[in-house]
């Protein structure tokens, strides 16, 4: 048994027990508890949207950022040349150099953008690692496993959205408090954000999600139609991250 | 035969004593880096791969030129390469040796070494990088090695030898072309994203490779008097002087794509490392001191009348050497992470660590070398008289 299968077995396992105390372990997806919510196809494929206007409401806020920090130990190294980033901004152009020409709205051009990892569907990094330490789910979550990983970096060379970070030091010196539901990192592995799947298995929204007071950012299962993220990707415009290169990124930017 | 490297002059053994003080100084620096993490190198967030990646960039095309003597003693027949190809097998071992290594100091967790096998991901060209390296390193070994002892014997070589050779030809093709692979597979580096870096890999290996075999032949000649003879010499000069011709038009051609096309995500790289950006130079006085290098040394190797000049062969041959060394090290490997997928522009410069850890590398494969080329000699001045 691979560990895939075997993740899948335990997720289905563990939702079982939580759901279904009977112990019918039927493949009804991890949380499809809510009546309301009918999930046509049980495999998810999480993703979600980036509402830039909204987000410009509230220059200066960090607060999904600070959110990520701290419940996942990223350490805060201070210095940019080492850091450690899951999600954090970037000016607009810099993000969709593709996309500069609609800059005649004058308030993008400055525009801070929330970035992170797209857990792409056809995700260049995991093709390029040499022990499959980072790896795709079959909900479309990219995970990163810390304890198999070995530092070759192949894989931040690999991203084309600079989305990986490696421990350059012992990332727990320099953390100040340590958050005791998520696990420390060692020096020299590569990490990334997770979509909060250590969340999502507790039936939780990611951090950053949760924590953001305008709604900037929508998450959910894009393989469901009525899902909130599918609805608002219906409705208005969005763009992703250098489309051309065929990755196929599961977050949107919505104009 | 080992033993032939346990007796040697005085000036051998103070060789071989500077060489383990280089490996020892270079050990040192690798335990803090191993202590402390690789955030005590120059690398970082955005050029996340730095010194180590272009060495071994470098040493694998080393490896692979030894090709450039095996093949025309094999194939055609030239017998006159027959005096050199056990040194361009050695070459060949040492450089692997040094691109094993650099691979290794390069990992942020080395006791996880083996997770490369224990997980094998056939689709990770790093996998097969792996795994060509390790078995053109054995191939070389034992062919060597083994050319070695017929010598000795004055016996002819055994019948099982000649596939090998015959082997390891395209595989010596194969490990650069693999290595260019880990780079020109990479939708994220518009920089490297071009289907003729393998080959401008394979040109610029066959020009540097053969460029240390030769000053290699020159420095047997004088601490260990044995002549390679001018005939060999000349015919591998003749083989850099093709090499570094098609290394160069390689390059005017890709910079005729990227220019024309004008394609930003790609031009900008070239832009960036030719000519710096805002008045900031980064890479582009390195990029220049190899372009003029690799120029002149081509007009110089091209011309019959300055090949054929010991002396301007010689330096013309550690001209090339640095000059492909540049263009592979900071101007391959160095420049496809600038800028970060971000457009952030980050200046690269390594740590005395970094350069430590890197000459330590240089110390054992110098050390591997002399070690080989020692015993071959001694075995082939054995066998003449
Ligand atoms: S954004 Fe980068 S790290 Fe995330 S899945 Fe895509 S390629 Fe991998
Ligand atoms: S750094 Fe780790 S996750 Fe990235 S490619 Fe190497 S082994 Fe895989």
């Amino acid at each position: 048994m691979d560990r895939r299968q075997f993740l899948k077995i335990a997720g289905f396992s563990i939702a079982g027990f939580i759901l279904d105390p009977s112990l019918d372990i039927r493949p009804k997806g991890l949380f499809a508890n809510t009546a309301k919510q009918k999930i046509t196809s049980y495999i998810r494929k999480w993703g979600m949207a980036i509402n830039l206007d909204a987000c410009a409401k509230k220059p200066g806020c960090r607060a999904c950022i600070d959110a990520c920090n701290i419940v996942h130990n990223v350490p805060g190294l201070g210095s940019p040349k080492e850091e450690v980033k899951w999600i954090w901004k970037s000016p607009y152009p810099t993000v969709f150099p593709e996309h500069i020409h609609i800059i005649n709205r004058e308030e993008i051009k400055n525009l801070p953008v929330m970035v992170l990892c797209n857990h792409c569907d056809n995700p260049p990094c995991v093709k390029v690692c040499p022990t499959k330490a980072t790896w795709k789910r079959e909900d479309g979550i990219v995970m990163m496993d810390y304890h198999r990983c070995i530092g070759c970096r192949y894989c931040m060379a690999a991203c084309p959205y600079g989305a990986r970070s490696f421990n350059w030091f012992d990332p727990r010196l320099f953390l100040k408090t340590v958050y005791q539901d998520f696990p420390t990192r060692t020096k020299g592995v590569v990490e990334k954000c997770n979509f909060c799947e250590e969340r999502l298995i507790r039936g939780l929204l990611p951090a950053c999600v949760e924590v953001c007071k305008e709604n900037a950012l929508i998450f959910g299962d894009l393989a469901a139609i009525d899902s909130d993220v599918r609805k608002i990707l219906k409705q208005r415009h969005s763009i992703v991250r250098k489309p051309h290169l065929g990755t196929e990124p599961k977050v949107f930017y919505i104009l | 035969m080992l033993g032939k490297a346990l007796t040697g002059g005085k000036k051998y053994w103070m060789w071989v004593i500077l060489l383990g003080a280089v490996i020892l100084a270079g050990f040192a620096s690798y335990l803090l880096q191993l202590k402390f993490g690789l955030g005590i190198t120059g690398m970082g967030r955005n050029v996340s791969w730095g010194l180590y990646i272009s060495n071994f960039t470098f040493f694998v095309g080393v490896a692979a030129s030894a090709v450039m003597v095996v093949l025309p003693y094999y194939l055609h027949n030239y017998k006159e390469f027959g005096k050199i190809t056990v040194f361009g097998e050695f070459l060949a071992v040492s450089a692997v040796v040094m691109t094993i290594l650099f691979i290794f100091v390069d990992l942020g967790q080395p006791a996880r070494v083996l997770n490369i096998i224990r997980y094998p991901s056939p689709k990770s060209v790093l996998f097969w990088d792996m795994i060509v390296l390790n078995i053109y390193l054995l191939l070389n070994l034992v062919i060597g090695w083994q050319t070695l002892n017929a010598e000795r014997k004055s016996e002819p070589q055994p019948a099982w030898i000649k596939p090998l050779v015959i082997l390891s030809i395209p595989w010596a093709i194969s490990i650069h072309t693999v290595t260019a692979f880990i780079y020109s597979g990479l939708s994220a580096r518009p920089f490297w994203l071009t289907a003729i870096l393998a080959p401008r890999f394979l040109a610029s290996a066959f020009a540097s490779g053969p460029a240390i075999l030769i000053l290699l032949c020159f420095i047997v000649k004088k601490f260990a008097r044995f002549d390679a003879g001018r005939e060999v010499i000349r015919k591998i000069a003749q083989i850099i002087a093709y090499a570094m011709v098609i290394n160069i038009f390689l390059s005017l051609v890709e910079i005729f794509t990227v220019f024309y096309s004008n394609i930003p995500e790609h031009s900008l790289y070239v832009r960036l490392l030719l000519f710096g950006i805002n008045g900031h130079l980064l890479l582009s006085p390195w990029m220049w001191v190899s372009v003029v290098l690799g120029w002149v040394s081509a007009i110089l190797l091209v011309n019959p009348q300055t090949r054929k000049n010991d002396t301007i062969l010689m330096a013309t041959c550690i001209a090339i050497i640095i000059s492909i060394w540049i263009e592979k090290g900071l101007g391959l490997v160095v420049s496809g992470f600038i800028p970060s997928p971000l457009g952030e522009i980050t200046r690269y410069i390594p740590t005395t660590h970094e350069i430590a850890i890197t000459a330590g590398i240089y110390g054992v494969g110098i050390l591997v070398l002399t070690v080989l080329i020692k015993i071959a000699i001694a075995v082939k001045k054995e066998a003449e008289s």
